[in-house]
């Protein structure tokens, strides 16, 4: 008697929370999975050992690990505070001057593009949303093909971007890991059997998450077999000037393939180099045939971008807009995005100097071959594991850190540490 | 040179009420008035940005602790907590069994698309793109597109305005929710319905409400005009409220556009109602995938004024001072223009302009009068007859019900 009562007491908590969820329309959502790099800054977040670093973080940070507001960032805000200017609405396209100062600034003043104004450049919520723009814009109208090739690896969000808005995704060889750089001749391999008028999806520069990009040399073969392909060229540029500090330089593959007479599409990001992170300042831009097209093309991206958030927010491109055309601003922002490439630069020249100095007999040369924020530095899951326990230093498990957490106050420590793990 | 891949795209024809606002711009005559756009103007003809969100915004620039870092992928947390709370009240039971998620989105436009792309995966099955959404007839214009857009196949009117007494045609409408398949997705305007101006009264809410929880409908509120309408905030969300009571789970989309005229800076939150704490948690974290291929994480300058007022009682004070301000603005045109109409003898009622509530009017014009509104008098507004109440001052009432009365006495 007394255990079916018991029973019976056990039973009912169980019926009444399943009869509460059948109830809900989302009895059958399951959880998402956790995104594995907030995971790290949690566990990061959780950890009391003083000497802790982040190199989860793919935000810049200065010398003394802090998120760093760039002054001319500051003083534009100041010149637009003191406009006073309106809240009303931007057209769909974004703000005109933001979106052809992005243009210049990517192709150059002097392109031929920009001259005869066969392009079309759209605001977009920074890289992701000028991402995922331009992949709606190519499921609706690109009819050759469904198919978009990423770089093995590629930045974790291309694939579910381009799988949402209804593409379908393959990969060609980009990183060798036994190198820890380039596999050229895989890469070449690959993209010279990609179907015709496939979609290729190249990362200008900088190349997340290896730092791992190609020279003008390698390029310019790579246009070539683009070229000969016949493949629709994707550019997702989120690193202009961030990763060798001149704009130009971190251009020139863009340029060069369109010199090359490829049509580009194009995705820019302004969150690094303007260190406009949370404004989501971006565009995508469309290089067509001729002014007509370019016509035409803009209403349907505005026909997408409509149902999507109605038009873009103003804040951050405003700020974009004004630093780039204003010539003292633009001046300055220059030289500071340099500054910022520049102390990245040096935090990997110290930490190979540093792991010598440890002693340590491996060739860390790729730490310094790479470029831009990240840095696949070859090791392994349970070497990063050894980081997180032993040295509370954490980074995501394929190796990769964000050389932007490193600052010369815990270089010598990651490079003890590294050394420990690799000896 | 080979053929351009986009050789054939079509020019798409342009969004019809901003080609009206590029028309008016372009138009040299001197009395022309702009009634189209839904932008609230004061009596000036200027835009407004209300005086609490200049007082904030200077707070904001002189604080040197302020970056520019990324905001979590759902959003601004003080924000969102702070927007489901305005639009749910103080004393939701909702909020106090812990059943409400918030998504920052890109203005109510993004909120709705997240809430659409969320329910084409998961609503009614998985991937469910047969499942109808009901939009009102007629509704704002993008509503279609954006659940078109998320991937569901079958949208259809459900009965609203009736244009022969212009008013709500609530027995058609409470008869489409009877025969709509069960599950059915309704799209309800919160208050202010866009375009007519027309609301359900409280009780017809409570017959609405009704027919949907017998019949299993899910309710989707659309709230762009919180504050807006009535110039209080309690009561423009009484009937999503009342919905929370009842038990539902629901969406609610909410814009803070004009109610705090953060137009280009894109505020707006999707706010969650569940059964419990647990659904509401796996229905966020699927949300956050949506998110983070659409926008990744949404906009900081907004999202940070909002929270920053209304986590402030003085400020939030101001702050419904300043929208009690718009409110009244458009209360009081609405009477203007119908004793005008009334004073000139202008054939038919002129009631509903000021029955109706919010930014919009539908005044019942038909596409040739308005026509002849925009050719002959350079008046501009939909041809649905829509016309925007703000864009009506003091210095152009006489002028537009002059011209209202020419184009319903000359055309019929």
């Amino acid at each position: 008697m007394a255990l079916l009562h018991s029973r019976r007491l056990l039973a009912a908590p169980r019926l009444a929370a399943a009869a509460s969820r059948a109830s809900s329309w989302w009895a059958h959502v399951e959880m998402g999975p956790p995104d594995p790099i907030l995971g790290v800054t949690e566990a990061f977040k959780r950890d009391t050992n003083s000497k802790k670093m982040n190199l989860g973080v793919g935000a810049y940070r200065d010398d003394n690990g802090k998120p760093y507001v760039l002054n001319c960032v500051r003083k534009a805000e100041a010149m637009i505070a003191s406009k006073k200017m309106d809240k009303e609405y931007l057209p769909i396209g974004g703000l005109a001057d933001f979106t052809r100062a992005s243009a210049e600034l990517a192709l150059g003043e002097n392109s031929e593009v920009i001259k005869s104004g066969r392009y079309v450049t759209v605001q977009g919520i920074s890289g992701t949303g000028s991402l995922r723009i331009g992949a709606n814009f190519l499921d609706r109208f690109f009819k050759p093909s469904r198919h978009v090739y990423l770089p093995k690896p590629s930045w974790g969000n291309h694939t579910p971007i381009f799988r949402d808005a209804g593409m379908q995704l393959q990969s060609y060889r980009y990183y060798d890991p036994k190198t820890c750089s380039l596999d050229f001749s895989g890469a070449i391999d690959d993209i010279s059997k990609i179907p015709e008028k496939s979609i290729i999806l190249l990362h200008a520069c900088a190349h997340n998450p290896t730092g791992v990009d190609p020279r003008q040399e390698q390029w310019k073969e790579l246009a070539a077999v683009v070229k000969k392909r016949n493949l629709l060229v994707y550019f997702d540029m989120a690193y202009q000037g961030f990763a060798s500090g001149d704009i130009n330089r971190d251009a020139w593959a863009v340029r060069h393939f369109i010199e090359q007479g490829i049509n580009i599409v194009l995705a820019q990001s302004f969150a690094k180099n303007m260190g406009l992170y949370g404004e989501r300042a971006g565009a995508f831009t469309v290089v067509c045939k001729d002014a007509e097209e370019a016509k035409r093309v803009e209403s349907q991206l505005k026909i997408l971008i409509r149902p999507m958030y109605s038009n873009p927010p103003m804040n951050g491109a405003r700020i974009a807009s004004t630093i780039l055309n204003t010539p003292d601003l633009r001046k300055e922002w220059l030289v500071e995005v340099k500054g910022m490439a520049d102390r990245i630069i040096s935090m990997r020249n110290q930490l190979v100097s540093n792991l010598k100095k440890e002693g340590s007999s491996h060739n860390w040369q790729h730490i310094t071959d790479q470029i831009g924020m990240f840095c696949f530095t070859g090791l392994k899951p349970d070497q990063v594991d050894r980081l997180m326990k032993e040295f509370s230093i954490y980074m995501t498990k394929d190796g990769r850190i964000s050389v932007a957490g490193v600052s010369s106050g815990n270089v010598g420590y990651l490079a003890h540490a590294i050394h420990q793990v690799t000896k | 040179m080979a053929a351009s891949i986009f050789a054939a795209v079509p020019l798409s024809p342009p969004v019809a009420v901003f080609k009206l606002t590029a028309d008016f711009r372009e138009d040299g005559d001197s009395r022309k008035v702009n009634l189209g756009v839904g932008a609230y103007r004061t009596d000036e003809g200027q835009p407004w940005v209300l005086p609490v969100v200049k007082k904030v915004k200077q707070l904001i620039v002189n604080d040197n602790s302020l970056n520019h870092e990324y905001l979590p992928i759902l959003g601004l947390p003080e924000f969102r907590a702070n927007a489901s709370r305005i639009a749910l009240g103080d004393d939701s039971p909702a909020i106090k069994e812990n059943r409400v998620g918030s998504v920052q989105s890109l203005g109510g436009t993004g909120a709705l698309r997240i809430g659409a792309e969320f329910l084409r995966r998961w609503y009614n099955g998985n991937n469910n793109t047969a499942t109808p959404v009901y939009v009102s007839s007629p509704t704002w214009e993008n509503h279609n597109s954006v659940f078109m857009d998320a991937g569901f196949k079958d949208i259809r009117p459900y009965h609203y305005w009736d244009a022969a007494k212009r008013g709500l045609d609530i027995q058609g409408l409470l008869n489409d929710m009877e025969s709509a398949p069960e599950s059915s997705i309704f799209i309800l305007h919160a208050c202010a319905h866009n375009p007519t101006g027309t609301d359900p009264s409280p009780e017809q809410w409570k017959q609405i409400a009704a027919v949907m929880k017998r019949r299993s409908l899910f309710p989707f509120f659309d709230s762009a005009y919180q504050g807006f309408a009535s110039g209080s905030l309690d009561k423009d969300a009484w009937a999503v409220r009342f919905f929370v009571s009842e038990g539902f789970e629901l969406f609610c989309a909410q814009s803070f556009s004009k109610n705090f005229g953060l137009y280009n800076e894109r505020v707006g939150n999707l706010t969650v109602v569940g059964k419990d704490a647990d659904n509401v948690k796996r229905v966020l974290s699927q949300m956050e995938k949506i998110v983070r291929t659409t926008w990744s994480n949404p906009p900081s300058q907004g999202a940070r004024i909002v929270a920053t007022t209304l986590s402030s009682p003085e400020l939030f004070d101001e702050w419904k001072g300043n929208v009690k301000t718009m409110a009244d603005r458009v209360l009081l045109m609405r009477s203007e223009l119908r004793s005008r109409l009334e004073a000139l003898g202008t054939p038919g009622t002129w009631n509903h302009i000021t029955e109706q509530i919010g930014m919009f009017s539908f005044t019942g014009l038909n596409p040739k009068q308005v026509e002849y509104l925009i050719k002959e008098k350079h008046i501009y507004l939909l041809a649905s007859g829509r016309i925007n109440m703000c864009g009506l001052t003091t210095k152009n009432l006489d002028y537009v019900a002059k011209s209202i009365h020419e184009a319903v006495t000359k055309i019929q």
